[in-house]
């Protein structure tokens, strides 16, 4: 014979306050499904607030911007206001020229920082770490004034300046991302080469480099994109140039400068010409950006 | 829907297996909760089948048997936890006193205020304290006044066997208990609502085995206020604890079914079946 | 596979021998220490730069309220005012809608879905902020002229925020378009706290009969409220810091904005637009203006990753172009 209930309905404590709470439970839940209902609605709706717009500003730039891609955008150099078959060949060779030599001297600094970094854990380490993270977030125009500062004042506008600043605004997400694959690499390889007596640079060169590549590509790829979109400190530092200019160490144009210095000007040409530089740019640091994932995901697979 | 219970009460019956007959060994008497050929599948894929059985009032009814034999996914059809899982479907019927529990008009969340759960491992809420931990249900139920929060808490703490450290320090965090206090903490959550029944999918198994111990106490504690369905893979539990057994296998089509119910003396002494008795010999586990 | 360097190849004599180990972190350090060096530079350059305009014009004009050149006035706080109020609308904004965003994408969203719309959010945080720019003011503006502004006079009218005529550019539009480029990070970095609350915490509250809004609101999110936080400042530490974007669309006036639909600047737009001719005390300003903008944009940037530890997913979404 089990146990039962405790039949006396009115004077347990439990049973009454199973009453209330099952009374309170029901009363309250049309109320509580319908905030419910209402609150995850408002999600959605922030969902498509979210999206909507961030698809439009592509959309919008694709429909104004591949109009103004035609042969002479790409292969001649700024004209003035109302001179037809002007384009961004200058700008373009700028971009590309700044952004290499930014990379090339930011890459090897930035991964050999990270490589450091990866391997060291006390305090200083800590702070250094610290120290990339707030500059990869620090305004990107103080970096373009301190490259004013720095190159500008001695040297005069140029290429290289701008290539300076931007080499700076990568390092800290290049030393970020570089230390977080070296992180990854096990340290079982480690010891396993050590233990057939390698010398910590043979360690790093054949073994932690090569297995932590594919999160080293990313890091790399995505600080690239950033680099070639900033603005900012290109402002500050090239002074932008209509004529061709291959030398970086002359003042050069790049395509956000064209795309900021031709978006308030009263000339639709001119106008034209932001929109198509827009595109480009858009493109080529989204192309980045995914080849970055697609990287990842590909070389993720293969370790598998 | 009819009842099927037999006119006498059969002492020392079978379970004749698929016919629909249900009911095996001497009858619960005044069941909570009734299942009758309870099937869940995912995707259209079996995972466990031809489950009927009563859960008698204020009794602990364990469900026993192998990994894989469909013991949680079972339980968690009590109280309408697979709804979360979009490929789940449940069929058979399940009642709760007079309740279709999957009964269109049936509202889940206040289902769950009668039938309430504690998972294998603890999971208090981290970021409340322990009294909120506690009242918590009862908060999500709209329940506000404060001196029906602090009875039920402090009932519900005291069942749980937990007051006496506890009640000093409700306001701290519930992550400084330790693993085994945590666990009758979230006991004492569930039980804090005042539920009918109470599941328990295996409690004890993430403890050590002092903490073990203590909610097997705990448990046998908790009749007098509650029914308790619990799973356990622990055969030595199951003997401790219940009164009663279901014992589920699984079959060759990968689908999980109950082989025997009964009195938990008679299915580890003397069972029906013999799968059941090679299971509690220890044959398999 | 690992090689192992030996000292002599046979027939070659030719010696190839690793660094050794103490050179190798010898090198590490030192160009660790290049990087340090780097940053010490840039704040030592901006602060001499910046301190011959405090040792001309004492401390306070920071909080002076006129910026005229010709006349040797300089005063930076229109400037303040304006980048704090485009950042407060754009992190009004964005905190929640952000988060409900976040929350559909982590608790809402089908699951097949969650992939593609997330990398979809996190690659508009690529699209490069002059871009922005060029679209608040030529897709935007005249929108924000025609309708979007009478509409909010029409309704806020009272507050006496919504004063003046409607332009289109000012701090409005440029809030706007900030909240916009920030969404994506706050987004990002939101969602990946939210996805990792244990499920077992949600089917607790399901479990005692919570709704879904009650689970999301009581344990999600309150589970993952430091991260949360972490991101709404690094969001804001981004819309702090923004020029370009800025620049194009708020009009450029140096005067405090006394509505919403009005122009104004921010101090990255001044120092942006009068950089190039300036001389003199003004250029002193202008860096002076630079060091007010470089410790706001430090501290509040040091706040986020204090919150935040930086894993390497904010890495991906630390790319928002500024």
């Amino acid at each position: 014979m089990s146990t039962t209930l405790v039949v006396d309905a009115d004077s347990d404590p439990m049973l009454q306050r199973r009453r209330e709470i099952q009374a309170t439970a029901t009363a309250s839940l049309g109320r509580r499904k319908l905030s419910s209902r209402i609150a995850v609605g408002v999600c959605w709706v922030f969902l498509g607030i979210a999206i909507v717009p961030l698809i439009g500003v592509v959309a919008y730039v694709v429909a104004k911007g591949l109009p103004a891609w035609n042969a002479a955008f790409f292969t001649h150099v700024t004209t003035p206001e109302g001179i037809p078959g002007g384009g961004v060949w200058n700008a373009i060779v700028g971009t590309a020229e700044i952004g290499f030599i930014a990379t090339v001297v930011a890459v090897p600094i930035g991964l050999t920082c990270g490589l450091f970094l990866s391997q060291s854990e006390g305090r200083i380490a800590a702070a250094v770490r610290f120290t990339a993270d707030v500059m990869t977030g620090v305004p990107s125009i103080t970096i373009g004034i301190f490259g004013y500062i720095a190159i500008v004042r001695n040297f005069g506008y140029s290429g290289l300046a701008g290539a300076f600043a931007i080499g700076i605004v990568m390092l800290p997400v290049i030393i970020r991302a570089g230390e977080t694959a070296f992180r990854g690499v096990p340290f079982s390889l480690n010891e396993a080469a050590l233990a057939l007596g390698a010398r910590n640079s043979t360690v790093a060169r054949r073994v932690v480099v090569p297995t932590a590549l594919p999160g080293t590509i990313t890091g790399v790829l995505l600080a690239v994109a950033r680099g070639l979109g900033e603005t900012a400190p290109l402002l500050l530092t090239i002074f932008g140039n209509q004529y061709m200019q291959w030398s970086p160490t002359k003042p050069q144009d790049a395509l956000p400068l064209v795309i900021y210095y031709n978006s308030s000007q009263p000339y639709a040409d001119l106008v034209q010409i932001a929109w198509g530089a827009a595109l480009l740019l858009m493109v080529v640091v989204l192309f980045l950006s995914i080849g970055s994932r697609v990287t990842a995901a590909l070389l993720q697979r293969e370790k598998r | 829907m009819t009842d099927p219970r037999p006119t006498t009460p059969v002492a020392d019956a079978h379970l004749a297996p698929s016919t629909g007959e249900v009911l095996m060994g001497p009858p619960a008497a005044d069941p909570v909760m009734r299942l009758r050929d309870v099937a869940v599948a995912f995707s259209g894929r079996t995972a466990v089948r031809d489950v009927s059985f009563d859960v008698g009032t204020g009794e602990i009814t364990a469900l026993i048997g192998p990994s894989g034999s469909g013991k949680t996914t079972l339980l968690r059809a009590l109280n309408r936890m697979q709804d979360s899982v979009k490929s789940a479907k449940v069929t058979g019927t399940i009642m709760l006193g007079d309740l279709d529990v999957y009964a269109p008009s049936t509202d889940a969340t206040l289902l769950r205020t009668r039938v309430g759960m504690v998972f294998q491992r603890p999971n208090p809420f981290p970021t409340m304290s322990i009294y909120d931990n506690a009242v918590a249900g009862l908060r999500f139920n709209g329940i506000r006044k404060k001196s029906l929060l602090d009875e039920a808490a402090e009932s519900a703490l005291v069942a749980a066997a937990l007051w006496d450290s506890v009640r000093d320090r409700l306001k701290t965090r519930a992550s400084t208990l330790s693993g085994g206090e945590q666990q009758r903490l979230c006991i004492a959550r569930a039980l804090a609502v005042e539920p009918e029944v109470l599941l328990m999918d295996e409690p004890t198994s993430a403890l050590d085995p002092i903490a073990t111990q203590r909610i097997e106490e705990l448990v046998g504690e908790l009749k007098s206020r509650v029914t308790v369905v619990i799973v356990t893979h622990n055969m030595q539990q199951a003997m401790r604890v219940s009164d009663r057994c279901a014992f589920l296998l699984m079959g060759e089509d990968r689908a999980g079914e109950l082989i025997e119910f009964g009195p938990t003396a008679k299915l580890f002494s003397e069972p029906s079946d013999p799968r059941t008795l090679d299971y509690v010999n220890g044959r398999f586990g | 596979m690992t090689t192992v360097d030996t000292p002599v190849e046979p027939g070659r004599g030719r010696v190839r021998s690793a660094m050794p180990n103490g050179l190798y972190r010898g090198l590490l350090v030192a160009v660790t220490a290049l990087f340090v060096a780097l940053v010490v530079w840039y704040l030592v350059s901006i602060i001499v730069q910046a301190r011959p305009a405090f040792s001309t014009l004492g401390f306070s004009w920071i909080f002076a309220k006129v910026w005229n050149p010709e006349h040797g006035k300089f005063g930076l706080l229109p400037f303040i005012l304006g980048t704090l109020e485009t950042t407060a609308i754009a992190m009004v904004l964005a905190l929640p809608i952000g988060l409900g965003t976040a929350l559909a994408l982590s608790h809402l969203v089908p699951h097949r879905l969650r992939p593609p719309l997330s990398t979809t959010v996190e690659l508009l945080a690529a699209v490069p902020s002059v871009v922005y720019g060029l679209w608040g003011l030529i897709v935007l503006a005249p929108v924000f002229r025609s309708t979007v502004e009478p509409f909010l006079s029409s309704i806020l009218g009272w507050t006496g925020l919504f004063n003046g005529p409607n332009d289109g550019v000012g701090v409005l539009l440029a809030g706007v378009i900030l909240f916009v480029m920030v969404l994506p990070t706050m987004v990002a970095i939101s969602r990946d706290v939210l996805v990792v609350v244990p499920n077992e915490q949600v089917e607790g509250a399901t479990a005692l009969g919570a709704t879904r809004w009650q689970v999301l609101r009581k344990v999600v999110v309150p589970g993952a409220r430091t991260g949360i936080l972490g991101a709404f400042t690094l969001a804001t530490g981004r819309a702090l810091g923004e020029t370009v974007a800025v620049a194009l669309v708020i009009g450029n006036s140096p005067f405090i904005a006394h509505s919403l639909k009005a122009p104004a600047a921010t101090l990255a737009s001044l120092i942006v637009n009068n950089f190039g001719e300036a001389t003199g005390t003004e250029l002193s300003a202008l860096f002076g203006a630079a060091l007010v903008l470089l410790v706001i944009g430090v501290s509040v940037n040091a706040l986020a990753r204090v919150l935040v530890r930086s894993t390497d997913r904010a890495g991906a979404a630390s790319v928002a172009v500024a």
